[in-house]
């Protein structure tokens, strides 16, 4: 257990999410526009999302089945009868004056799932719900200086809302509770996970109490949009609660903001009255009523999921969690690996695809589906490796060169030459040059310093560029100077 | 002759077919009555040129033989709650003024398919709660009757006052109205009229201005129950837009006219016989039964036992339900608005100003009972009693087939008679509230007059999607009254 | 339950109508009168019995997943009051 350390002795930080996830969907929930990101402001807005007099809900059957198929890739008690209700409060971003959501009987009860943590543990966590509802509209408070302006082009689109248990102990945990939940949604096409354009954003609820003590009053974040944030946020929220209650204070149940230019969180003034949202059942819709064998012909139809994938990795290829959790995280990243350790040795692979290829990816800030370094070419360049065409050191820089010009490995070896050199007669002679050159060398390691041995390597190393077989290189120098 | 305005819908049917009028001068006649009529203030927008072209229209397609609809050209007025394209849609309330909607309601949509022509669109009480037409922004509607040898104005019931009063009056062949707990059926009976709400489900709500969502319902109003039938088959039909719409066939309501009510089981419930009925309408409610007798149904003693608990789930429910359903008037993307200094000021001075007296009240009362601590004492509850009203009529439906009651406790009364005592104005929809709640048809027909000379309506409850049944009953109602009183006559 | 002067300007603000100073007590009245005559509910005896939400019996209609809608950006803000830039105004909130 992470515990923050206060004046006072430890504390315990405890967090639960509500995890929005827009669903992939081409239309809205209850309407037949648009869902398309970037839009013109109100161009995708129908009757219907405007909240014009009389227009009434029809509720989108893909949204449903995406809903169904989320609460599967939970391990989530699917509900086969729910309700829609309206959760009543006035913005100027929700046209109807209540949003349609789910609160007694969401379509998707509890579940768990496991989180990965970078001591290589796994954790589980607990899911309270997932229901769905309609998404609000755009305020826009910087555009005009006395105004707030409304796009509702947003207004109405799908979303699953997720909520955890407040099973998570620290902002690494809820971290890793949310990446996983994006891979999650993202296998099974529920939802893109994209946070920078909103498809995926958190309420955070956070509050601390001692270590095994009664849970503290809450502060919930609101719409935090990176997963760095929201470790942040939980950051600044637990010592901020904690600082408060050391001063003798009490800390309030309130909602609050994340701003992250100054990586603080600031109370929501504007929706700090006392909320009651008068739910009630919604008199335009029927209860959601599922088949049960609907519901099952789904669930055949689930890919293997990241939990699932990454057991299957720790066991049949003896990958470490920490390797099978960063392998798993996306699914075209787990098909890459396994790709490349189809008839290899999966660990090389593995330490291949996590170490060099995630490392240029990252540094050149690029997508797997766009990397000029297909999984073909990775195996072509372990196979390489294998039969001692390349050594470890070579392989990189083949790598680096594959990574910048999209060439395949034996290409490039080819026209560079880059091959290890494992032909004696011309390491001999290079090494007969090493020692010629080393006369004082030659004396230490006599005198029994071995360490020395490594200026030789070097040597033969620089007068070969790198491409003599450095086992070869070893034998034969020992040889030499030993005989 | 008869003048075209005297006509009933399926006499000016016939009329047109034989050509012996046009609908040009059916609509002429209608729009010079409406204009002459406008001390009634039935009419909240009227929309003669556009009624011309409907008319010209129909007689086009009819000169070419095209195929028609079954309303073509027949001059109809629709509730200023049916959003109508291009024309101003208020509900009756300030907040609404000036609104002209993009889109068409489906009822509406479906009458102008049927080839009708719109003369206007009808005065109602506010967002269609009140029972007077006392509520409306645009006025009071006048009942075009009068208690005899006394001017003073009456009220034509409400909501869907200003329909009935168009209807009764001749300036109109039907109208539309809307019924969520007696909308329809009470000012029917106020006016002399039929008044018919059919089974919850059968008209589209779509586009029509919510009150209560769970209730309301469209139907007919007209001089006749075929008119009834005949109009409710323009404006019924599954519609894929309302999630609550029936996905079943209209049938031919004005067929099963045709068939005699001999053998057929008419419930009498006991219950209905309420405090503060008049005596006039429990002889005529007796009436009623020796009609249906004489016409050789049988009469059935049943129980709705929780008849007397109807009105005040009611008084919870609807009100619930427009509290959010009209959350939507915040005068930002439609509708009149009132500026404040901030965000909150603007929304409470713009439903302050925007909504009358008894909307507010209803808006408070829905807000409270679904606040926090009070919705399982009071929404919660009403809604179980909703299920034992539903329930009784259930259960009695095993003995008989339609249930015959009076459609109000008593006639039209003066303009301000009721109107600073909620309840005693509430009182007014206890008879047609419980199948309102239950979600039946139901259908008040015009019976007899007071002992100083006002309308007396007999009201019908059917089992759900049986209009049919219903609709046979109120036949044989009408062919036994043989009513043909007509207001400003004595 | 009597409705009492505290409970009018609550509900008052959770319903967004501004209710003059002057109005309070009249409405309190109306209130209470209105809430003491549909509490004659509580002699019902509903044990047992399931909330009724809606009398359409039949199942939740589904639509498919197409884009009917949308792009009728003149016709969705034609009836606002103070539209700027295709969209609609209110006095600036802050967050
Ligand atoms: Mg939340
Ligand atoms: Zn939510």
């Amino acid at each position: 257990m992470s515990l923050l350390e206060g004046r006072t002795g430890d504390w315990e930080i405890v967090i639960g999410l509500e995890v929005h996830a827009q669903v992939t969907s081409k239309s809205k929930l209850f309407s037949g526009a648009s869902t398309e990101f970037g839009a013109e402001p109100n161009s995708q807005v129908s009757l219907v999302d405007v909240a014009m007099p009389g227009m009434l809900p029809v509720i989108n059957a893909h949204a449903v089945e995406q809903a169904v198929r989320t609460g599967l890739g939970l391990n989530a008690q699917i509900n086969l009868v729910s309700i829609f209700d309206r959760k009543n409060y006035f913005y100027p971003d929700l046209p109807q004056g209540y949003q349609i959501s789910q609160f007694l009987d969401p379509v998707v009860g509890k579940g768990e799932i496991e989180i990965d943590l970078a001591d290589g543990t796994s954790r589980t966590i607990g899911i309270t719900r997932l229901h769905l509802e309609q998404d609000a509209g755009k305020s826009i408070h910087d555009q005009d200086p006395r105004k707030t302006l409304i796009d509702l082009n947003r207004s109405g689109v799908a979303l699953m809302e997720i909520v955890s248990e407040p099973d998570m102990r620290s902002a690494e945990e809820a971290g890793a509770y949310v990446t996983k939940i994006r891979s999650i949604v993202r296998y099974l096409g529920t939802c893109d996970g994209n946070m920078q354009e909103g498809s995926m954003r958190a309420d955070v609820n956070v509050s601390v109490r001692k270590p095994g003590g009664e849970l503290g009053t809450r502060s919930e974040v609101k719409n935090v949009n990176s997963i760095r944030f929201i470790r942040e946020a939980i950051e600044y929220e637990a010592r901020r609660q904690i600082e408060i209650i050391e001063d003798g204070g009490t800390v309030d149940q309130e909602t609050r903001l994340f701003d992250p230019d100054r990586g603080e969180t600031r109370s929501m003034r504007s929706k700090e009255e006392s909320h009651d949202y008068r739910y009630f059942p919604d008199p335009d819709l029927l209860p959601l009523e599922l088949e049960q064998s609907w519901v099952d012909a789904i669930r055949e139809s689930l890919p293997e999921l990241p939990d699932q994938k990454k057991h299957r990795f720790i066991s049949d290829y003896g990958l470490s969690v920490d390797d099978a959790a960063q392998l798993i995280a996306e699914r075209e990243t787990a098909a890459y690996f396994e790709a490349v350790a189809e008839g290899r040795d999966p660990k090389i692979a593995a330490n291949w695809v996590t170490g060099e290829l995630f490392g240029a990816l990252n540094r050149t800030d690029t997508d797997l589906s766009a990397s000029s370094v297909s999984a073909d070419m990775l195996g072509n360049l372990v196979d390489l490796i294998a039969d001692g065409t390349l050594s470890n050191r070579l392989a990189k820089e083949v790598f680096e060169i594959m990574f910048d010009s999209g060439d395949d490995p034996e290409k490039i070896v080819e026209e560079k030459g880059m091959k290890q050199v494992t032909d004696t007669g011309a390491i001999e002679a290079a090494v007969d040059d090493a020692i010629a050159a080393g006369a004082a060398q030659v004396e230490q390691y006599k005198g029994g310093n071995e360490k020395v041995l490594g200026w030789f390597v070097g040597q033969v190393m620089k007068s070969t560029q790198g491409k003599a077989n450095p086992q070869v290189v070893n034998e034969i120098l020992r040889k030499k100077l030993d005989g | 002759m008869t003048a075209p305005t005297d006509f009933t819908i399926a006499e000016a049917r016939d009329a047109l077919n034989a050509g012996t009028v046009s609908a040009r001068e059916l609509t002429e006649a209608h729009i010079a009555a409406m204009e002459a009529a406008r001390e009634l203030n039935a009419f909240i927008t009227e929309t003669p040129d556009r009624a011309l072209e409907d008319a010209d229209e129909s007689d086009a397609r009819r000169a070419k033989g095209e195929a028609l609809g079954p309303l073509d050209g027949i001059p109809l007025a629709i509730k200023d709650l049916f959003c109508t394209e291009g024309v101003m849609t208020t509900a009756a309330s300030h907040i609404l003024e000036g609104f002209v909607p993009p889109y068409e309601s489906s009822v509406s949509g479906n009458l102008r398919t049927a080839g009708s022509v719109m003369l206007g669109k009808t005065n109602l009480d506010e967002f269609a709660m009140g029972s007077s037409n006392e509520t409306s922004y645009f006025g009071n509607v006048e009942n075009p009757w009068r208690r005899d040898g006394d001017n003073r104005p009456l009220v034509p019931g409400g909501s869907s006052g200003g329909a009935a009063a168009a209807v009764s009056g001749r300036l109109c062949l039907g109208a539309t109205g809307t019924d969520t707990g007696g909308s329809i059926r009470q000012p029917a009976a106020f006016c002399g009229i039929v008044g018919m709400k059919p089974t919850y489900g059968r008209c589209s709500r779509w586009g029509v201005v919510a009150f209560a969502s769970s209730l309301d319902q469209a139907g007919p109003m007209t001089r006749s129950v075929r008119d009834a039938a005949i109009l409710l088959g323009g404006m019924a039909g599954f519609d894929p837009k309302d999630s609550t719409s029936a996905d079943r066939a209209v049938p031919d309501f004005e067929a099963a006219l045709k068939v005699s009510v001999q053998g057929l089981r008419v419930g009498i419930p006991a219950e209905y016989a309420v405090d503060g009925m008049n005596s006039e309408t429990s002889t005529l409610w007796d009436q009623g039964k020796a009609w249906l007798k004489d016409a050789g149904a049988e009469l059935v003693d049943i129980s709705l036992p929780h008849t007397k608990y109807a009105l005040p789930a009611y008084y919870i429910i609807a009100p619930a339900e427009a509290s959010s359903n009209l959350a939507r008037y915040d005068g930002v993307r439609y509708g009149q608005r009132v500026e404040g200094d901030d965000l909150t000021e603007l929304y409470e001075n713009t439903r302050a100003a925007g909504f009358g007296i008894e909307v507010r009240r209803r808006i408070l009362i829905g807000t409270y009972v679904l606040s926090a601590g009070y919705y399982d004492a009071y929404y919660i509850k009403a809604q179980k009693v909703r299920a034992l009203i539903a329930r009784d009529f259930t259960q009695a439906y095993e003995k008989c087939d339609v249930i015959l009651t009076p459609t109000t406790p008593g006639p039209a009364f003066a303009a301000g008679e009721k109107s600073d005592d909620p309840i005693a104005m509430y009182l007014n929809d206890v008879l047609t509230v419980p199948a309102s709640l239950a979600g039946l048809p139901a259908i008040s027909v015009p019976a007899g007059l007071s002992g100083d000379g006002l309308p007396l309506g007999l009201h019908l409850i059917g089992k759900a999607f049986d209009e049919e049944t219903m609709f046979r009953a109120a036949q044989a109602l009408e062919d036994a009254a043989g009513f043909d009183d007509r207001p400003g006559q004595r | 339950m009597a409705v009492d002067r505290d409970t009018v300007i609550r509900v008052a603000r959770l319903a967004r109508i501004k209710v003059p100073e002057g109005d309070l007590d009249t409405l309190a009245g109306e209130l209470s009168n209105i809430i003491g005559w549909v509490e004659q509910l509580e002699e019902v005896d509903t044990d047992g019995i399931d909330p009724m939400a809606s009398v359409a019996d039949m199942k939740l209609r589904w639509r498919a997943d197409e884009v009917t809608d949308g792009g009728i950006r003149d016709k969705v803000t034609s009836n606002a009051s103070d539209p700027r830039d295709g969209m609609f105004s209110v006095p600036k909130v802050i967050e």
